[in-house]
């Protein structure tokens, strides 16, 4: 194993231990969405789908 | 009295918050040129992997530990400005290898993420939602493609690198409606930190969009 692996694995790890603790807070303290509120963020996400998958046959 | 007096608070804030959403897209668009110069230059000078990882590390650590400090003040620009053309050169070695094999797989993804981005500040700035709710699940969903890359690199699995760049891509959609509303909201009022937060979005988008399309395309 070349030292860029172990490098990137490491960085990896760094910004886990870092983020680790802002996910706890992020549990805590984010308000609750309601259904709506999560179709809100389904719709463009599969707008964003759809726009990939027409990409993907694009470049094929 | 009392409307007279709200009203001119609403007022403030709106502009308030139109100040912060333009300060932060000509920033974004300054940055973006300024990285895509130091990933020429990376491509150009021959960027290896290790001096990529190099960029990215310092990076990170301009992101985490300078530019709190110094957002607030003029010398926060300039460490945006670092930050951005570090990771535009750590994009080099990514990108000399996509333009060796298929040059048009790198178009199509700058492209089309600059496509997703607009059409996801679009849906965020005319709709008006608050994405506020998004916190803990864009947080844990982070976390959890951090852990999923941390095992490939060990492991090496095709699919699961392509399922890392699929959950990269709904995360960052993700990040990006919710740094938008929090702009709009007023959560974020520091145009340097939503810059920055904007830029990482686009540039995970775009290695993600590269990385899928390069695998469907059969030259990953």
């Amino acid at each position: 194993m070349d030292w860029v692996k172990i490098g990137s694995a490491l960085f990896l790890l760094a910004m886990i231990i870092f983020l680790f603790p802002r996910m706890k807070q992020a549990i805590k303290h984010s308000p609750k969405g309601t259904m709506k509120d999560w179709m809100g963020f389904i719709i463009p996400i599969a707008g964003v789908f759809l726009f990939v998958v027409l990409l993907i046959a694009a470049v094929r | 009295m009392y409307n007279n007096q709200t009203i001119q608070r609403t007022q403030e804030s709106v502009l308030a918050t139109n100040k912060v959403l333009r300060n932060t897209y000509t920033l974004l668009s300054m940055t973006l040129v300024f990285s895509a110069i130091m990933a020429y230059i990376g491509v150009a000078t021959g960027a290896s992997h290790g001096g990529a990882l190099v960029a990215n590390i310092a990076a990170i650590g301009l992101l985490w530990f300078v530019l709190p400090r110094t957002a607030n003040s003029g010398a926060g620009i300039g460490v945006v400005f670092a930050f951005t053309g570090l990771l535009g050169y750590g994009l080099g070695p990514i990108l000399s290898y996509y333009l060796a094999v298929n040059p048009s797989i790198v178009t199509t993804a700058l492209g089309g993420t600059g496509v997703i981005f607009l059409g996801l500040s679009g849906y965020a700035l005319t709709t008006r939602k608050d994405f506020s709710f998004m916190g803990a699940f864009l947080m844990v969903g982070l976390l959890v493609i951090l852990g999923a890359a941390l095992l490939n690199i060990f492991m090496g699995i095709p699919a699961l690198s392509l399922a890392i760049s699929a959950g990269i891509m709904i995360i960052m959609s993700g990040l990006i409606l919710y740094q938008t509303s929090s702009i709009i909201h007023g959560g974020e009022t520091n145009y340097i930190m939503a810059t920055a937060s904007l830029f990482l979005s686009l540039l995970n988008m775009f290695t993600a969009l590269l990385h899928i399309l390069g695998a469907f395309s059969g030259d990953d």
